[in-house]
């Protein structure tokens, strides 16, 4: 089986690790994800100003390559890409004025009126594919491993775009448990994680990712699960500056669910790029007997 | 028809066209560059190789009843009745400077010289009104995602004209960033050429060449002209086994 797949910039360059494990598993479960062709960046923000129609050329203009390959549906990893792309998708869907002037101006492409589904990687396995099928995969349970399932905002918010419940979202839980390991609830796991507020406010960052990691680490989380690049950026990237500002702050690791889901089935560590992550895991996991 | 000054053997029709905004007559089947100089313009700038390749002679032109903007090279561009047209010899950018030997082959290098590139908002308008019809939205989108191979590839027929810089949303300097990721690919990415290492040896250690230059450099225009006529020149039908009957400068 094969499902049409944009991976975004930042899987391709920082995040390679997110990428190789997610094509890894998937194709262990039989899926090829097709990367779409000529395809550019999303924008990586979805533009709010109502009239900057400007900003909505590239994420449509993505959607209109997956219409080019005659596909229904893509998958998207990142959690930022797949908001920008499916809040653009409906968009051109809803917004009849608005699609025109799209159209209009891309007079080089095919018109689109929002004829694909933009799904993240999340909803392909839990309705597509199924948590049991996942479980009976298993040659690895992440067995004794206390994860929590961090959110964040961009699956979740705005509503018309969550894969989840907003307020209690479980999609992230669910998998942590068919892997085996033990999914950990903390009251910051859809807060946001800084996001952009890097560039221009590291303060105000760096406080959202002292309250999500202390958080979690309080209710004994041995390691952060995450669905997007920014958020590791923001929690793991910081977290030696996290250590200056906080003393008693002693790091805590993150990783994609790819890199668990590569792990839990048994495929060669190496597709996880672990080497790539900025909090090192591996010895977290080789305590755990899973490395 | 009209005969055309100087050239009375060649009868041809003569079409209006708009030269930066003013009205002439010039025949039909003249380039834009020809016609330009038809009409008086006179080139110190904005005109290089007239065959197509140099790029100095972008240039820019509208069609009655078309909202598009057209392109092409004005050497190489036949002239339409009644377009409205313009030359644009050069168009600033700012090129960022680098110690080419203290740059890793990474695109993380380009991004740190060019951290405009990630302006780009996929407008597409460069690639429209790019002269030698090269993918240059393509080749941005290629180096954002770190793929300094598909960057080169693309824009490998780039003329350096500088239209996309003219008509970028992000005022990203195309052409100049792509050449960056050329540089790096073709000094630190591809192979180096074995036979080229060669070749630079014989002139550089071996002196292969010394004695025939000083030669030349000493004959008078009389001589060098016939050793040019009587020169031995490659058959157009010749196979890859072709070798000139002197043989002493072959590597081989």
């Amino acid at each position: 089986m094969e499902l049409s797949y944009y991976p975004g910039c930042t899987l391709k360059t920082r995040a390679k690790n997110f990428e190789d494990s997610a094509t890894a598993f998937m194709a262990a479960l039989g899926i090829n994800l097709k990367e779409i062709p000529r395809w550019n960046c999303c924008g990586a923000v979805y533009s709010l100003a109502d009239d900057d129609l400007i900003h909505q050329l590239a994420p449509v203009r993505d959607l209109i390559r997956v219409k080019e390959q005659e596909q229904g549906k893509v998958v998207v990893l990142c959690s930022l890409c797949f908001n920008t792309l499916k809040r653009a998708n409906l968009l051109m869907r809803n917004d009849a004025e608005k699609r025109k002037t799209l159209n209009t101006f891309m007079d080089e492409e095919v018109d689109y009126n929002g004829e694909i589904e933009v799904v993240h990687l999340l909803e392909v396995l839990r309705d597509d594919i199924g948590w049991k099928t996942i479980s009976d995969k298993l040659k690895v349970p992440l067995k004794h491993l206390k994860l929590a399932p961090y959110y964040g905002c961009a699956l979740l918010r705005p509503q018309e775009v969550a894969i989840d419940q907003m307020e209690r979202p479980v999609i992230l839980h669910q998998l942590l448990q068919a892997l085996g390991a033990e999914p950990i609830d903390f009251p910051f796991a859809t807060k946001c994680c800084g996001s952009f507020q890097a560039v221009g406010n590291r303060e105000g960052a760096l406080e959202c990712a002292w309250n999500i990691l202390s958080s979690a680490i309080r209710r004994r989380a041995e390691a952060l699960v995450l669905s997007c690049p920014l958020c590791d950026f923001n929690l793991a990237g910081k977290q030696e500056e996290l250590k200056q500002k906080y003393p008693e702050f002693k790091g805590i690791p993150t990783l994609y669910f790819t890199q668990l889901l590569a792990l839990a089935f048994g495929l060669d560590s190496k597709v996880c790029r672990f080497e790539l992550n900025y909090q090192d895991p591996r010895p977290l996991l080789e305590s755990k007997g899973l490395l | 028809m009209s005969n055309v000054k100087g050239n009375p053997a060649i009868t041809t029709k003569m079409v209006p066209v708009f030269i930066m905004g003013k009205r002439y007559e010039v025949p039909e089947s003249f380039t834009i560059m020809k016609a330009m100089e038809y009409a008086g313009f006179k080139f110190i700038r904005g005109c290089g190789c007239r065959g197509g390749i140099c790029g100095a002679c972008a240039t820019v032109y509208r069609k009655p009843g078309d909202y598009k903007i057209h392109v092409g090279l004005a050497c190489q561009t036949v002239v339409e009745p009644e377009i409205y047209l313009a030359q644009i010899p050069f168009y600033p950018a700012n090129r960022a400077s680098y110690r080419f030997e203290e740059l890793k082959p990474i695109p993380e290098e380009v991004f740190k010289l060019y951290p405009e590139l990630f302006r780009c908002v996929a407008c597409n308008a460069c690639t429209k009104i790019c002269p030698m019809n090269i993918e240059v939205m393509d080749a941005v989108s290629a180096l954002k995602q770190g793929n300094i191979k598909k960057a080169v590839e693309l824009t490998f027929d780039c003329i350096q004209c500088g239209l996309c810089a003219s008509r970028c949303f992000g005022e990203l300097p195309k052409y100049h960033i792509f050449q960056l990721a050329r540089r790096i690919y073709g000094g630190k990415i591809l192979p180096k050429a074995e036979h080229l290492k060669a070749a630079a040896q014989a002139i550089t250690k071996e002196n292969r060449y010394d004695k025939t230059l000083k030669s030349l450099m000493q004959m008078n225009e009389e001589e060098l002209r016939r050793a040019y006529l009587e020169r031995e020149m490659e058959p157009v039908t010749a196979t890859e086994d072709w070798r000139p009957s002197e043989k002493r400068f072959l590597l081989e």
